[in-house]
Protein backbone atom coordinates (compact mmCIF):
# COMPACT_ATOMS: atom_id res chain seq x y z
CA UNK A 1 0.00 0.00 0.00
CA UNK A 2 1.83 3.03 -1.25
CA UNK A 3 -0.95 5.56 -1.29
CA UNK A 4 -2.99 6.79 1.57
CA UNK A 5 -6.41 5.18 1.19
CA UNK A 6 -8.71 7.37 -0.85
CA UNK A 7 -12.34 7.26 -1.85
CA UNK A 8 -13.01 6.31 -5.41
CA UNK A 9 -15.87 7.24 -7.67
CA UNK A 10 -16.44 6.48 -11.32
CA UNK A 11 -19.15 8.80 -12.60
CA UNK A 12 -21.20 7.92 -15.67
CA UNK A 13 -21.74 11.48 -16.91
CA UNK A 14 -19.97 14.84 -16.93
CA UNK A 15 -22.77 16.26 -14.78
CA UNK A 16 -22.20 13.56 -12.17
CA UNK A 17 -18.44 14.13 -12.26
CA UNK A 18 -18.90 17.87 -11.74
CA UNK A 19 -21.26 17.24 -8.84
CA UNK A 20 -18.72 14.89 -7.19
CA UNK A 21 -15.88 17.39 -7.69
CA UNK A 22 -17.93 20.33 -6.41
CA UNK A 23 -19.36 18.60 -3.34
CA UNK A 24 -16.11 17.03 -2.06
CA UNK A 25 -13.40 19.50 -1.08
CA UNK A 26 -10.59 16.97 -1.38
CA UNK A 27 -11.74 15.48 -4.69
CA UNK A 28 -9.44 15.36 -7.69
CA UNK A 29 -10.20 14.25 -11.22
CA UNK A 30 -8.27 11.15 -12.32
CA UNK A 31 -7.55 11.03 -16.05
CA UNK A 32 -4.76 8.67 -17.17
CA UNK A 33 -3.03 8.87 -13.79
CA UNK A 34 0.46 8.93 -15.33
CA UNK A 35 1.21 12.09 -13.35
CA UNK A 36 -1.34 12.11 -10.53
CA UNK A 37 -0.58 8.65 -9.16
CA UNK A 38 3.12 9.51 -8.92
CA UNK A 39 2.35 12.85 -7.32
CA UNK A 40 0.21 11.00 -4.76
CA UNK A 41 2.94 8.44 -4.13
CA UNK A 42 5.36 11.28 -3.45
CA UNK A 43 2.73 12.75 -1.09
CA UNK A 44 2.96 15.96 -3.07
CA UNK A 45 -0.82 15.76 -3.41
CA UNK A 46 -3.15 13.92 -1.11
CA UNK A 47 -6.71 13.97 -2.42
CA UNK A 48 -9.48 12.42 -0.34
CA UNK A 49 -11.40 11.25 -3.35
CA UNK A 50 -10.46 10.25 -6.88
CA UNK A 51 -13.11 10.96 -9.50
CA UNK A 52 -12.17 8.57 -12.30
CA UNK A 53 -13.04 10.09 -15.69
CA UNK A 54 -12.36 6.90 -17.64
CA UNK A 55 -16.05 5.99 -17.93
CA UNK A 56 -16.99 9.24 -19.65
CA UNK A 57 -17.37 8.57 -23.36
CA UNK A 58 -18.41 12.24 -23.76
CA UNK A 59 -14.79 13.17 -23.09
CA UNK A 60 -13.39 10.95 -25.85
CA UNK A 61 -13.14 11.22 -29.58
CA UNK A 62 -11.64 13.50 -32.21
CA UNK A 63 -13.79 15.36 -34.72
CA UNK A 64 -12.79 17.30 -37.80
CA UNK A 65 -15.19 20.08 -38.80
CA UNK A 66 -15.69 21.39 -42.33
CA UNK A 67 -13.54 24.48 -41.64
CA UNK A 68 -10.64 22.27 -40.52
CA UNK A 69 -11.14 22.80 -36.78
CA UNK A 70 -10.21 19.72 -34.78
CA UNK A 71 -12.11 19.06 -31.58
CA UNK A 72 -10.28 16.69 -29.25
CA UNK A 73 -11.95 15.16 -26.20
CA UNK A 74 -9.95 15.75 -23.02
CA UNK A 75 -9.70 12.00 -22.26
CA UNK A 76 -8.16 11.18 -25.65
CA UNK A 77 -4.91 9.29 -25.08
CA UNK A 78 -1.67 10.17 -26.89
CA UNK A 79 -1.85 6.79 -28.67
CA UNK A 80 -5.42 7.48 -29.85
CA UNK A 81 -4.42 10.90 -31.15
CA UNK A 82 -1.37 9.48 -32.96
CA UNK A 83 -3.58 6.88 -34.68
CA UNK A 84 -6.43 9.25 -35.56
CA UNK A 85 -7.02 9.94 -39.26
CA UNK A 86 -8.83 13.18 -38.35
CA UNK A 87 -5.92 14.46 -36.21
CA UNK A 88 -3.64 14.27 -39.28
CA UNK A 89 -5.32 17.51 -40.33
CA UNK A 90 -2.89 19.22 -37.92
CA UNK A 91 0.10 16.86 -38.20
CA UNK A 92 2.20 18.43 -35.44
CA UNK A 93 -0.22 17.12 -32.79
CA UNK A 94 0.46 13.45 -33.46
CA UNK A 95 4.14 14.08 -34.13
CA UNK A 96 4.66 15.67 -30.72
CA UNK A 97 2.53 13.07 -28.91
CA UNK A 98 4.77 10.35 -30.40
CA UNK A 99 7.73 11.84 -28.50
CA UNK A 100 6.07 11.94 -25.08
CA UNK A 101 7.57 9.45 -22.61
CA UNK A 102 7.11 5.87 -23.87
CA UNK A 103 4.57 3.46 -25.31
CA UNK A 104 3.14 2.48 -21.93
CA UNK A 105 2.60 6.08 -20.85
CA UNK A 106 1.21 7.07 -24.28
CA UNK A 107 -1.32 4.24 -24.05
CA UNK A 108 -2.73 5.67 -20.86
CA UNK A 109 -1.81 9.35 -20.60
CA UNK A 110 -4.36 11.83 -21.91
CA UNK A 111 -4.27 15.14 -23.75
CA UNK A 112 -6.44 16.72 -21.06
CA UNK A 113 -4.28 15.35 -18.26
CA UNK A 114 -1.13 16.72 -19.89
CA UNK A 115 -2.47 20.27 -20.13
CA UNK A 116 -4.35 20.26 -16.81
CA UNK A 117 -1.33 19.03 -14.83
CA UNK A 118 0.57 21.96 -16.43
CA UNK A 119 3.98 20.74 -15.42
CA UNK A 120 6.22 23.41 -17.03
CA UNK A 121 8.28 20.64 -18.68
CA UNK A 122 5.25 19.11 -20.44
CA UNK A 123 5.12 19.11 -24.23
CA UNK A 124 1.52 20.13 -24.83
CA UNK A 125 1.12 23.46 -22.99
CA UNK A 126 3.50 25.35 -25.36
CA UNK A 127 2.11 23.45 -28.36
CA UNK A 128 -1.47 24.41 -27.47
CA UNK A 129 -0.44 28.06 -27.11
CA UNK A 130 1.49 28.07 -30.40
CA UNK A 131 -1.37 26.58 -32.44
CA UNK A 132 -3.94 28.88 -30.83
CA UNK A 133 -6.03 26.12 -29.22
CA UNK A 134 -9.22 26.94 -27.32
CA UNK A 135 -10.06 25.02 -24.16
CA UNK A 136 -13.64 24.28 -23.11
CA UNK A 137 -14.15 24.12 -19.36
CA UNK A 138 -17.34 22.75 -17.79
CA UNK A 139 -18.54 23.71 -14.33
CA UNK A 140 -21.68 24.19 -12.29
CA UNK A 141 -22.48 27.36 -14.24
CA UNK A 142 -22.16 25.67 -17.63
CA UNK A 143 -19.39 25.74 -20.21
CA UNK A 144 -16.91 28.47 -21.04
CA UNK A 145 -14.15 28.65 -23.62
CA UNK A 146 -10.67 29.91 -22.73
CA UNK A 147 -7.85 30.53 -25.23
CA UNK A 148 -4.75 28.43 -24.50
CA UNK A 149 -2.65 31.49 -23.66
CA UNK A 150 -5.07 32.31 -20.82
CA UNK A 151 -5.53 28.68 -19.71
CA UNK A 152 -2.11 28.13 -18.13
CA UNK A 153 -1.93 30.16 -14.94
CA UNK A 154 1.01 28.78 -12.95
CA UNK A 155 2.97 25.66 -12.11
CA UNK A 156 0.34 22.85 -11.87
CA UNK A 157 -2.33 25.54 -12.09
CA UNK A 158 -4.80 26.20 -14.92
CA UNK A 159 -8.04 28.06 -15.59
CA UNK A 160 -9.91 24.80 -14.86
CA UNK A 161 -10.48 25.52 -11.18
CA UNK A 162 -11.84 23.41 -8.31
CA UNK A 163 -15.12 21.76 -9.26
CA UNK A 164 -14.46 22.24 -12.97
CA UNK A 165 -13.35 19.96 -15.79
CA UNK A 166 -11.60 20.54 -19.08
CA UNK A 167 -13.90 18.75 -21.53
CA UNK A 168 -12.40 19.37 -24.97
CA UNK A 169 -9.77 21.26 -26.90
CA UNK A 170 -10.43 22.93 -30.26
CA UNK A 171 -7.46 23.38 -32.58
CA UNK A 172 -7.93 25.57 -35.66
CA UNK A 173 -6.84 24.45 -39.13
CA UNK A 174 -3.19 24.80 -40.04
CA UNK A 175 -0.15 22.83 -41.14
CA UNK A 176 2.84 25.13 -40.79
CA UNK A 177 3.94 24.08 -37.31
CA UNK A 178 7.20 22.97 -35.73
CA UNK A 179 8.40 21.63 -32.41
CA UNK A 180 11.92 21.34 -31.01
CA UNK A 181 13.16 20.16 -27.63
CA UNK A 182 16.25 19.14 -25.76
CA UNK A 183 15.28 16.19 -23.59
CA UNK A 184 16.68 13.76 -21.05
CA UNK A 185 17.04 10.68 -23.25
CA UNK A 186 15.46 10.35 -26.69
CA UNK A 187 11.84 10.87 -25.64
CA UNK A 188 12.37 11.98 -22.07
CA UNK A 189 11.48 14.97 -19.95
CA UNK A 190 12.10 18.30 -21.67
CA UNK A 191 14.95 20.51 -20.45
CA UNK A 192 13.68 23.20 -22.80
CA UNK A 193 11.16 23.08 -25.63
CA UNK A 194 9.60 25.35 -28.23
CA UNK A 195 6.50 25.07 -30.39
CA UNK A 196 6.11 27.30 -33.44
CA UNK A 197 3.32 28.08 -35.84
CA UNK A 198 3.57 30.21 -38.97
CA UNK A 199 0.52 32.09 -40.19
CA UNK A 200 1.94 35.14 -41.90
CA UNK A 201 4.08 35.96 -38.88
CA UNK A 202 5.81 33.43 -36.62
CA UNK A 203 4.34 32.57 -33.23
CA UNK A 204 6.57 30.61 -30.83
CA UNK A 205 5.65 29.32 -27.37
CA UNK A 206 8.54 28.32 -25.10
CA UNK A 207 8.28 25.64 -22.43
CA UNK A 208 10.41 24.92 -19.33
CA UNK A 209 11.55 28.54 -19.01
CA UNK A 210 8.77 29.90 -16.80
CA UNK A 211 5.73 28.69 -14.86
CA UNK A 212 3.61 28.96 -17.99
CA UNK A 213 4.44 28.90 -21.72
CA UNK A 214 6.08 32.13 -22.88
CA UNK A 215 4.73 33.43 -26.18
CA UNK A 216 7.00 35.40 -28.52
CA UNK A 217 6.33 36.61 -32.06
CA UNK A 218 8.52 37.55 -35.00
CA UNK A 219 8.07 38.44 -38.66
CA UNK A 220 10.21 35.52 -39.84
CA UNK A 221 12.23 32.61 -38.40
CA UNK A 222 15.36 34.79 -38.71
CA UNK A 223 13.94 37.19 -36.14
CA UNK A 224 12.92 34.57 -33.60
CA UNK A 225 16.20 34.34 -31.67
CA UNK A 226 16.23 38.12 -31.12
CA UNK A 227 12.59 38.02 -30.03
CA UNK A 228 13.42 35.32 -27.47
CA UNK A 229 16.36 37.37 -26.15
CA UNK A 230 14.13 40.44 -25.89
CA UNK A 231 11.73 38.45 -23.70
CA UNK A 232 14.33 38.61 -20.89
CA UNK A 233 13.69 35.06 -19.77
CA UNK A 234 14.66 34.11 -16.23
CA UNK A 235 14.34 30.32 -16.38
CA UNK A 236 14.99 28.19 -13.29
CA UNK A 237 18.26 26.34 -12.68
CA UNK A 238 18.12 22.70 -11.69
CA UNK A 239 20.23 19.55 -11.78
CA UNK A 240 19.71 19.24 -15.55
CA UNK A 241 20.49 22.76 -16.72
CA UNK A 242 21.49 26.14 -15.43
CA UNK A 243 19.35 29.18 -16.02
CA UNK A 244 21.90 30.51 -18.52
CA UNK A 245 21.92 27.25 -20.48
CA UNK A 246 18.11 27.17 -20.63
CA UNK A 247 18.12 30.77 -21.86
CA UNK A 248 20.57 29.76 -24.60
CA UNK A 249 18.50 26.70 -25.51
CA UNK A 250 15.32 28.76 -25.70
CA UNK A 251 16.68 30.88 -28.55
CA UNK A 252 18.16 27.87 -30.36
CA UNK A 253 15.04 25.72 -30.06
CA UNK A 254 12.66 28.56 -30.93
CA UNK A 255 14.63 29.10 -34.14
CA UNK A 256 14.63 25.37 -34.99
CA UNK A 257 10.89 25.09 -34.38
CA UNK A 258 10.21 28.22 -36.45
CA UNK A 259 12.38 26.98 -39.33
CA UNK A 260 10.59 23.61 -39.30
CA UNK A 261 7.22 25.39 -39.32
CA UNK A 262 8.18 27.74 -42.15
CA UNK A 263 9.55 24.90 -44.28
CA UNK A 264 6.21 23.04 -44.41
CA UNK B 1 -11.37 -1.82 1.77
CA UNK B 2 -13.26 -2.07 -1.43
CA UNK B 3 -14.16 -4.96 -3.70
CA UNK B 4 -11.91 -5.50 -6.66
CA UNK B 5 -12.68 -7.70 -9.66
CA UNK B 6 -9.82 -8.59 -11.97
CA UNK B 7 -9.38 -10.93 -14.90
CA UNK B 8 -5.75 -12.02 -15.03
CA UNK B 9 -4.36 -14.46 -17.59
CA UNK B 10 -7.88 -15.79 -18.19
CA UNK B 11 -8.73 -16.32 -14.51
CA UNK B 12 -11.30 -14.30 -12.60
CA UNK B 13 -10.44 -12.92 -9.16
CA UNK B 14 -12.58 -11.12 -6.60
CA UNK B 15 -10.63 -9.57 -3.74
CA UNK B 16 -10.78 -6.81 -1.21
CA UNK B 17 -8.17 -4.08 -1.35
CA UNK B 18 -7.96 -0.45 -0.29
CA UNK B 19 -8.44 2.05 -3.10
CA UNK B 20 -4.97 3.35 -3.83
CA UNK B 21 -3.43 -0.12 -4.21
CA UNK B 22 -1.48 -0.42 -7.44
CA UNK B 23 -2.16 -3.19 -9.92
CA UNK B 24 1.48 -4.31 -9.54
CA UNK B 25 1.01 -4.73 -5.79
CA UNK B 26 -2.18 -6.76 -6.21
CA UNK B 27 -0.57 -9.02 -8.83
CA UNK B 28 2.48 -9.72 -6.68
CA UNK B 29 1.18 -9.68 -3.12
CA UNK B 30 -2.44 -10.81 -3.48
CA UNK B 31 -2.29 -13.12 -6.49
CA UNK B 32 1.30 -14.35 -6.08
CA UNK B 33 2.17 -13.44 -9.69
CA UNK B 34 5.70 -12.29 -8.87
CA UNK B 35 6.89 -12.34 -12.49
CA UNK B 36 5.76 -8.73 -12.72
CA UNK B 37 8.60 -6.72 -11.17
CA UNK B 38 8.58 -3.42 -9.34
CA UNK B 39 11.81 -1.48 -9.78
CA UNK B 40 11.47 2.33 -9.90
CA UNK B 41 7.82 2.19 -8.75
CA UNK B 42 7.17 5.52 -10.43
CA UNK B 43 6.39 4.60 -14.00
CA UNK B 44 9.76 5.28 -15.58
CA UNK B 45 11.49 1.93 -15.97
CA UNK B 46 8.92 -0.46 -17.47
CA UNK B 47 9.78 -3.46 -15.25
CA UNK B 48 6.13 -3.59 -14.11
CA UNK B 49 4.70 -3.63 -17.65
CA UNK B 50 1.60 -5.79 -18.13
CA UNK B 51 -0.93 -5.84 -20.95
CA UNK B 52 -4.49 -4.69 -20.41
CA UNK B 53 -6.58 -5.89 -23.36
CA UNK B 54 -3.31 -6.42 -25.22
CA UNK B 55 -2.02 -2.89 -24.64
CA UNK B 56 1.19 -2.39 -22.59
CA UNK B 57 0.59 -0.45 -19.41
CA UNK B 58 2.59 0.37 -16.29
CA UNK B 59 1.06 -1.62 -13.44
CA UNK B 60 2.94 0.29 -10.72
CA UNK B 61 1.11 3.52 -11.55
CA UNK B 62 -2.21 1.91 -12.41
CA UNK B 63 -4.69 1.79 -9.56
CA UNK B 64 -6.09 -1.71 -9.36
CA UNK B 65 -9.65 -0.44 -8.94
CA UNK B 66 -9.50 1.45 -12.24
CA UNK B 67 -8.71 -1.66 -14.27
CA UNK B 68 -11.34 -2.85 -16.72
CA UNK B 69 -10.44 -5.46 -19.27
CA UNK B 70 -8.17 -8.45 -19.28
CA UNK B 71 -4.76 -8.31 -17.65
CA UNK B 72 -1.97 -10.41 -19.15
CA UNK B 73 1.23 -10.79 -17.15
CA UNK B 74 4.46 -12.59 -18.02
CA UNK B 75 2.94 -15.72 -16.45
CA UNK B 76 0.30 -15.61 -19.18
CA UNK B 77 2.99 -15.50 -21.89
CA UNK B 78 4.90 -18.66 -20.89
CA UNK B 79 4.27 -20.28 -24.27
CA UNK B 80 5.01 -17.17 -26.32
CA UNK B 81 7.83 -17.76 -28.85
CA UNK B 82 9.47 -14.55 -27.61
CA UNK B 83 10.49 -16.31 -24.40
CA UNK B 84 12.60 -18.79 -26.40
CA UNK B 85 13.86 -15.98 -28.61
CA UNK B 86 15.14 -14.08 -25.55
CA UNK B 87 16.96 -17.24 -24.38
CA UNK B 88 18.44 -17.95 -27.83
CA UNK B 89 19.66 -14.36 -28.17
CA UNK B 90 20.97 -14.39 -24.58
CA UNK B 91 18.98 -11.17 -24.10
CA UNK B 92 19.31 -11.28 -20.34
CA UNK B 93 21.93 -10.34 -17.82
CA UNK B 94 20.50 -9.89 -14.33
CA UNK B 95 17.02 -10.63 -15.66
CA UNK B 96 15.06 -8.22 -13.53
CA UNK B 97 13.70 -6.18 -16.45
CA UNK B 98 13.12 -9.23 -18.66
CA UNK B 99 9.44 -9.94 -17.81
CA UNK B 100 8.53 -6.35 -18.68
CA UNK B 101 10.65 -6.51 -21.85
CA UNK B 102 8.85 -9.68 -23.01
CA UNK B 103 5.39 -8.27 -22.21
CA UNK B 104 6.14 -5.08 -24.21
CA UNK B 105 7.72 -7.06 -27.06
CA UNK B 106 4.71 -9.41 -27.22
CA UNK B 107 2.39 -6.43 -27.74
CA UNK B 108 4.74 -5.03 -30.38
CA UNK B 109 4.92 -8.22 -32.48
CA UNK B 110 1.16 -8.82 -32.13
CA UNK B 111 0.59 -5.47 -33.86
CA UNK B 112 3.62 -5.61 -36.13
CA UNK B 113 5.07 -9.13 -36.63
CA UNK B 114 8.17 -7.93 -38.49
CA UNK B 115 9.26 -4.69 -36.86
CA UNK B 116 12.36 -2.87 -38.06
CA UNK B 117 15.16 -1.97 -35.65
CA UNK B 118 13.87 1.60 -35.55
CA UNK B 119 10.35 0.43 -34.73
CA UNK B 120 11.69 -1.87 -32.02
CA UNK B 121 13.68 0.94 -30.44
CA UNK B 122 10.67 3.26 -30.44
CA UNK B 123 8.26 0.62 -29.09
CA UNK B 124 10.67 -0.65 -26.43
CA UNK B 125 11.88 2.74 -25.19
CA UNK B 126 9.73 2.41 -22.08
CA UNK B 127 11.62 -0.66 -20.86
CA UNK B 128 14.95 0.16 -19.33
CA UNK B 129 17.68 -2.51 -19.03
CA UNK B 130 20.26 -1.28 -16.57
CA UNK B 131 22.63 -4.08 -17.62
CA UNK B 132 22.56 -2.73 -21.16
CA UNK B 133 21.41 -5.83 -23.05
CA UNK B 134 19.55 -3.71 -25.62
CA UNK B 135 21.36 -5.07 -28.71
CA UNK B 136 20.48 -8.62 -27.70
CA UNK B 137 16.88 -7.66 -26.92
CA UNK B 138 16.68 -6.24 -30.44
CA UNK B 139 18.10 -9.49 -31.84
CA UNK B 140 15.55 -11.50 -29.85
CA UNK B 141 12.65 -9.46 -31.21
CA UNK B 142 14.02 -9.50 -34.79
CA UNK B 143 14.28 -13.31 -34.64
CA UNK B 144 11.19 -14.12 -32.55
CA UNK B 145 9.55 -16.19 -35.29
CA UNK B 146 12.48 -18.63 -35.20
Amino acid sequence: MLLREVEYAKPGSIAEALELLASNDGARALAGGQTLINVMKARAASPDMLVDLNGLEELRGIELAGDGTLTIGAMTTYTELMGSAEAKARPILGEVCATIADVQVRNRGTIGGNVCSNDPTNHLPPLMVAVGARMTIAGAAGEREVPAEEFFLGVYLTAAGPGELLTRIAVPAGKKDGFAAVTLGADGTCICNAAASVNGSVRVALGCVDAVPVLVAADSPDGVADAVRAANLMPPSDVHASSDYRTHLAAVLATRAAQEAAAR
Amino acid sequence: MSELRLTVNGGEHVLDAPVGTSLAHVLREELGLTGTKIACNEGHCGACTVQIDGVPRLSCITLAHTVEGEVTTIEGLREHPLVDAFVRADAVQCGYCTPGQVVSAAALVAANPEPTREEIRHAMAGNICRCGTYPKIEEAILSWQG
